[in-house]
């Protein structure tokens, strides 16, 4: 198809849930006012580990307005094993279950529950409810639980990680370098905060059967976890997140609120609705904390011949969560000797949890820092150095990518930036009392595809509808199906409706790692040829013979007709054909995979995106504030669907990669075994403030092996090495290497 | 009103009730004079979402810390979430609902929508009430200003630069810079 000729794909539509959410007309998860709804508020444990001995609910219970309250002591029956609580991205250990019994794991957690007429009452009444605990030695301190450090044994049960694969003498290349490199970086745990709290709203239906409208980044997945803990069967069982306010991964999995909500609607029979507080919201994932000590060794040149990176992050005592961090370095960078080591560390905290571009938000950029700091040990440009160490091929793995325009994305970015214009020098450049700093980095993240289905129905005059299970979560799914919709059957945006959000909708996965626009996009594009194939056969039947002796090939779907592509005849209007046929309707579901051939294409190459991160600081001289003046992010991600909202994602992963440098950090009280900050006044996340200039430019890079639709996916790649670039410009500014984020006032005065 | 993403509200949404403890409150609700009775520890916030079904206003912390329930009382911009529904008696309320609606947009909706000033949405609503809120005060003249005058109104999704977009084209002054 000449895509050329075509609307949808490549063009700036605007958002098509634009005008939903700007009215405040589209319903997120607390906000379905489903009649004879109770309100549930949460009681929180004070103590980070031990067991409830007993819960007095006397005053609690006498508040007017209040039906019930729940806890391990009297809940209904749930699921007993382990195995009915595995959700779609479990990991190894043993899944949290809201009041399964008395023992308390983590500080925060969720031990009852007050269920009231009006939230008021609710929460008032939760406020009275007096618990006795019994405690027991706990750490939530990083640098104390490193000694209980392990990497569980690979391929066992507690083990979903694969090993970073090393190469050559690692040791002795670094050991003869003759430049070489050795420091530890760090990583402050960092919550996700999305602005809507996890909010779930269970529409009792009686029968056991429930509506659940939450908050999650997928519908299906929370409702297979939701059958099986609680007994329900699927099909009693429907689960809503038509519009999400924001996930970053704190919706992958399902939240305890969901459980919380669905057990009380059970138990009461009647529809309950369960809102974490912001507080609620520092009691399940974060970002794991994390510390990386890298060894670079390289020639006098600069040309790197040892790459070492040991790294250990942080995740509870019941679960395993374990994420890439050394491995980023060794893929993006060539070097003939690598090696790479990783373990756990548990402490008495809720599991850890991917958020956004997990490892590499953490692994890359915090490499990224060591590899600036090796740039001035070998007296090379930081982005001189990127270039004499760049890779052709997957520098791990020893694979071609797909594709890797990352040269371009420095050359332009560096460009845009006037990168030639910067002094090499630290603290050599000022204006006022202005330190000026500039700093570069590189970005990676992986170009992912899913399985997914999609459905597609087009009426008689003329209106498409499509349809998946997946979410937006401020993604730009909606849009993006209609511009894939629009693009395969020529039919104007303003004519299609995208339906998702639903798990009643065709099988999607959950929403993260960049892979919505490329799955989605694919299976509403298979479904809209299959509809096409369709018209084209019903107009063969036409007495009329409109396009005469044309094969399929031979056709093009614009403007809402099917016309020659060689312009003979009259172009058919596809609800012409739907007429002389006497369809009412034409429906379609396709489901896109990656197939035999991709697996076997997903083995011997890699696929990834790229970026290239200048940025520019401007550092008080005597206060040591730091401003981020200016940031430019060249990103290679393949094919664009959306330039307008594509923008946006890297825009949104930039911003939150300067929260990574200078603000965000959830800080441990060892002695109570509690997040100290858990509130936006004292978890800062950017405000309009802090952000300054932030140009995107999306480098060229077709693709046409990497996905269907050659989309590599933005929702992540925008976070990746945004924080080093920060860092980086700092030490250009300063003269001072911070080697631990985020790089607050106190870093700098040191 | 664009149906491609409208989802049908549950049935039997609810209609306003008279919560536990019912204090008189007279005060105009987007133009309407309303006449309620509410409890004396209910916020406007839940006031709107809960019980008038006006679920535009969002809640993002409850304490006055991130602007997604940010509406307009007598013109000026507020946290709803600070504000207790009967301190309301006799004042003017507008809500992102009083806005504008679906066909006849605010000049900020569309402003926002043409700027994609927004992801998820959620924080929308409270920076739109914010900016007519900032606008009423009159005392922003540049980006700096609107970059600063707006900061009480978070953005998880960090669509910033384009909500300052949105609303500097709105104040008419972006040229002036
Ligand atoms: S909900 Fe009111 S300021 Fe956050
Ligand atoms: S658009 Fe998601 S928080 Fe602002």
């Amino acid at each position: 198809m000449n895509a050329s000729t075509k609307i949808g794909i490549g063009t700036p539509l605007s958002r098509v849930d634009g005008v939903d959410k700007v009215t405040g007309a589209a319903p997120y998860a607390a906000e379905y006012n489903v009649a004879n709804l109770l309100y549930g508020v949460t009681v929180s444990s004070r103590i980070a580990k031990g067991k409830i001995t007993a819960i007095d609910e006397a005053a609690a219970r006498a508040v007017p307005g209040v039906v019930d309250i729940l806890s391990h002591a009297n809940r209904p029956k749930q699921a007993w094993l382990d195995r009915s609580w595995k959700d779609e991205l479990s990991i190894p250990g043993e899944p949290f279950k809201a009041f399964h019994d008395a023992q308390i794991l983590f500080a925060g957690q969720p031990i009852a529950v007050v269920v009231a007429e009006t939230f008021e009452a609710a929460r008032f009444a939760a406020s009275l409810l007096e618990v006795t605990y019994e405690g027991e030695a706990h750490n939530i301190d990083f640098e104390a639980s490193l000694a209980e450090k392990f990497l569980p044994k690979p391929g066992s049960r507690r083990n979903n990680y694969h090993p970073p694969k090393s190469r050559g003498d690692a040791q002795a290349a670094f050991n003869e370098a003759a430049v070489s490199h050795e420091a530890t970086y760090h990583l402050a745990p960092e919550h996700h905060n999305p602005m809507e709290m996890h909010a779930t709203t269970v529409e009792w239906h009686g029968d056991g059967k429930v509506t659940v409208y939450d908050k999650n980044q997928g519908s299906q997945g929370v409702q297979a976890y939701l059958a099986s803990a609680f007994g329900l069967g699927k099909k009693n069982v429907r689960v809503v997140n038509a519009y999400v306010g924001g996930g970053f991964g704190s919706g992958l999995r399902p939240q305890w609120q969901v459980q919380v909500a669905t057990m009380a609607t059970i138990h009461l029979e009647r529809s309950v609705r369960v809102v974490m507080t912001r507080a609620q919201m520092f009691t399940h994932g974060y970002r794991p904390e994390c510390t990386y000590t890298v060894k670079l060794g390289a020639e006098h040149t600069g040309k790197l011949t040892s790459i070492m990176g040991d790294a250990t992050t942080s995740t509870s005592r019941f679960e395993n969560n374990m994420e890439d961090i050394v491995t980023w370095g060794m893929m993006n960078y060539a070097s003939p000797n690598i090696h790479g080591e990783y373990a756990i560390a548990p402490r008495d905290t809720y599991t850890s949890a991917d958020m956004r571009a997990p490892g590499a938000a953490t692994g890359m950029t915090l490499f990224e820092i060591a590899i600036d700091e090796m740039a001035y040990k070998a007296k090379v440009d930081p982005l001189e150095f990127r270039l004499i160490n760049y890779s052709e091929v997957d520098g791990m793995n020893q694979t071609p990518f797909t594709s890797k325009a990352l040269r371009e994305a420095y050359r332009e970015g560096a460009e845009r930036f006037d990168w030639d214009q910067r002094s090499p020098e630290p603290r050599s450049m000022k204006e006022g009392r202005e330190l000026i700093g500039w700093g570069v980095a590189t970005g990676m993240w992986d170009a992912q595809f899913s399985k997914t289905s999609a459905s597609a129905k087009l009426n008689a005059n003329g209106h498409l509808e499509v349809a998946c299970a997946t979410s937006d979560i401020g993604t730009g799914t909606y849009t993006v199906m209609v511009q894939v919709a629009a693009d395969t059957l020529g039919v104007a945006p303003e004519q299609i409706t995208a339906k998702l959000g639903d798990s009643d909708l065709p099988t999607a996965p959950v929403e993260g790692g960049s892979w919505g626009a490329a799955s989605t996009g694919a299976a509403v594009q298979l479904a809209c040829e299959t509809i096409a194939k369709k018209l084209f056969k019903a107009a063969g039947k036409m007495d009329s013979k409109p396009l005469g002796d044309a094969k399929f090939e031979d056709v093009e779907f614009v403007e809402g007709t099917i016309r020659r592509k060689d312009a003979g005849g009259q172009p058919l209007a596809l609800t012409e054909v739907m007429r002389a046929s006497e369809f009412t309707v034409i429906e379609a579901e396709e489901t896109a995979s990656p197939g035999i051939g991709g697996m076997i294409s997903m083995a011997q190459k890699s696929r990834n995106t790229h970026s290239a991160i200048f940025c520019e600081v401007r550092v008080d001289e005597e206060l040591n504030q730091v401003r981020v003046t200016r940031i430019v992010n060249a990103v290679a991600a393949g094919r664009i669907i959306n330039p307008k909202t594509a923008r946006s994602q890297i825009l949104g992963g930039v911003t939150m990669g300067i929260g990574m440098a200078l603000h965000e950090e959830t800080f441990a009280d060892a002695r109570l075994g509690r997040w100290m900050n858990h509130s936006f006044a004292e978890y800062h996340i950017p405000a309009q403030a802090d952000i300054h200039d932030i140009e995107v430019i999306f480098v060229d890079e077709p693709d046409a092996e990497v996905t269907p639709l050659g989309v590599k996916g933005l929702g992540e790649i925008g976070i990746v090495g945004t924080a080093a670039a920060v860092a980086n410009a700092i030490y250009h500014a300063t003269g001072t290497r911070v080697r631990s984020l985020p790089i607050t006032i106190d870093k700098l005065m040191g | 009103m664009n149906e491609a993403v409208t989802l049908d509200r549950a049935s039997g949404a609810r209609v306003a009730s008279e919560p536990i403890g019912s204090i008189p409150l007279a005060f105009t609700l987007n133009g309407e004079a309303r006449h309620l009775h509410v409890s004396p520890w209910t916020t406007l916030l839940d006031l709107l979402r809960d019980t008038l079904d006006l679920t535009g206003s969002k809640k993002g912390c409850d304490h006055g810390q991130c602007g997604a329930c940010t509406v307009l009382i007598d013109g000026k911009r507020m946290n709803s979430c600070l504000k207790l529904a009967v301190t309301l008696d006799g004042h003017d309320v507008t809500t992102i609902e009083g806005l504008g609606q679906p066909g006849d947009l605010h000049p900020l909706q569309a402003a926002f929508i043409e700027h994609d000033a927004f992801q998820c949405g959620y924080c929308t609503p409270g920076q739109i009430c914010s900016a007519q809120g900032l606008i009423n005060e009159g005392h922003a003249k540049n980006r700096e200003d609107v970059r600063e005058q707006m900061s009480g109104n978070l953005c998880r999704c960090g669509a910033y630069p384009n909500i300052a977009d949105a609303v500097l084209e709105v104040l008419g002054t972006e040229k002036s810079e």
